[in-house]
């Protein structure tokens, strides 16, 4: 294996173009346990650390830039992203250990391409766009677009993400993940959800969306939910639909983790309860 | 394939060293530079036996590629004492009985200097989480979560003098 560490994102590219064996990495966390499990090491791994694009949490015109290679710590250390966006700051700070999270990065979440990513529900239920550069330029494309499956992206050959745009919410708007793990810390979603609520001034609900983790080879999204919830006041009722239509959307396997049974119940609870908390900071001024 | 030419300052002193690309900087940091103190317990980044601070962050050094160390401050357990004067922490681990095989025990300590450097005061159950990535498999970490909280309150003490 050879080591890179470029400072641009035209070097990465030439980087990627020149071995089909190159591989870019940020904290290396699933990198380096999958090479130790067996997997071939790449030709060329180039480090993404070196390149601000990349490393750089900034706000502008109100557009948060999240670099893809960021590491997770950052966004927690970032108060005022937690404020904009709080569900999304927490599931990035719910990944491993503090050692971990100084190295783990939203890119590397998504793009490692494990159903379980905590960060990836609470991207999609945001909107995020990923900036994805490569050898024909850079294009953007919705972060519910690049997992295709376990361990696979959309991502073309020589393609990779350079950050993450997410806008800013606007008022009476704002998002909530849950998971569940059977202990407290250090463990792999059973299941995931996360929730984006905004409110009007009457506290009915105007705008909705809900994804899950862990339940489905990638992140899916619970469209009969949001129709549940648009237009009318949260009661006990619709929260009954959001958790039947989350149960019914989830699809998952049965491993080690959880049966099939017990993660399509979990995905109706955790769905329900991630739209009540989101709901509740949305009620108080959300993240604006 | 020729090996990469690292400089870094690794406990207050400048250091170099050679390693190969896909060398773990806690296999430079044993092997080359003769620094015994990080473990090697899983390898994967569960345990926290190789913790170390670069840059000031807490990280495991098995997940590290050696070459990421060029021109980074590397803090390992080694470098945590002022010369023969344990740091709180080493000394309250060592009255606390904190240890008994050790394995684990430099990667807590340097887990729990981090916490302290950026807390000076943290509850039970921020240590707890704190040290959520390091793994004991001896002592059932109640002595060692307790003498973090003891060498907490013995540093605040020795500020206010």
């Amino acid at each position: 294996m050879r080591y890179a560490a470029p400072t641009s994102v035209a070097e990465v590219v030439a980087l990627l173009g020149t071995d089909p064996e190159a591989r870019v990495f940020a904290g290396a966390t699933d990198l380096v346990p999958q090479m130790r499990a067996g997997r071939p090491e790449p030709g060329l791994a180039v480090d993404l650390k070196k390149i601000d694009r990349l490393m750089d949490v900034s706000l502008e015109v109100g557009t948060w830039r999240i670099g893809a290679a960021a590491p997770t710590g950052d966004l927690t250390a970032n108060a005022a992203l937690a404020a904009d966006l709080p569900g999304l700051v927490y599931a990035g700070g719910l990944i491993g250990s503090d050692q971990i999270q100084n190295r783990a990065s939203l890119g590397g979440n998504l793009c490692n391409a494990s159903p379980a990513a905590d960060s990836v529900p609470s991207l999609v239920v945001n909107d995020a766009r990923a900036v994805v550069a490569g050898p024909d330029g850079e294009r953007t494309v919705a972060v519910l677009d690049i997992p295709t499956g376990p361990g696979r992206t959309s991502l073309a050959p020589g393609e990779f993400i350079v950050c993450f745009e997410v806008d800013r919410p606007p008022a009476r708007t704002s998002d909530a993940y849950l998971r569940l793990i059977p202990r407290t810390e250090m463990d792999i979603a059973v299941v995931g959800a996360a929730a984006r609520i905004t409110l009007d001034g009457d506290g009915n609900c105007a705008g909705a969306a809900i994804a899950l983790g862990a339940v489905a080879p990638t992140v899916v999204v619970v469209p009969a939910a949001t129709e549940a919830l648009v237009g009318g006041p949260i009661t006990d009722g619709v929260l009954a639909a959001v958790a039947a239509a989350a149960s019914e959307t989830a699809n998952p396997i049965d491993d080690k983790r959880g049966t099939v049974t017990y993660r399509r119940q979990v995905a109706g609870v955790l769905a329900k309860r991630a739209v009540t908390e989101a709901a509740g900071r949305a009620g108080n001024g959300g993240g604006q | 394939m020729s090996r990469i030419h690292v400089s870094c300052n690794i406990n207050g002193d400048d250091a170099e060293f050679l390693c190969d690309a896909g060398e773990s900087l806690l296999d430079a940091l044993r092997d080359e530079m003769r620094l015994m103190g990080a473990k090697e317990g899983c390898g994967t980044g569960d345990c926290g036996a190789c913790s170390i601070l670069m840059d000031g962050r807490l990280q495991c050094s098995c997940l590290m590629f050696a070459p990421e160390a060029d021109g980074a401050t590397i803090v390992t357990v080694e470098g945590i004492a002022a010369g023969d004067n344990l740091h709180p922490l080493q000394q309250c681990f060592l009255e606390g009985a904190a240890l008994q095989c050790g394995i684990c025990t430099p990667g807590f300590l340097v887990a729990a200097k981090a916490l302290l450097d950026r807390n000076p005061d943290p509850t039970e159950t921020e240590v707890r989480y704190a040290l959520a990535g390091n793994l004991c498999r001896c002592t059932g970490y109640d002595k060692i979560i307790r003498s973090v909280l003891d060498a907490a309150d013995r540093m605040k003490e020795e500020v206010a003098g």
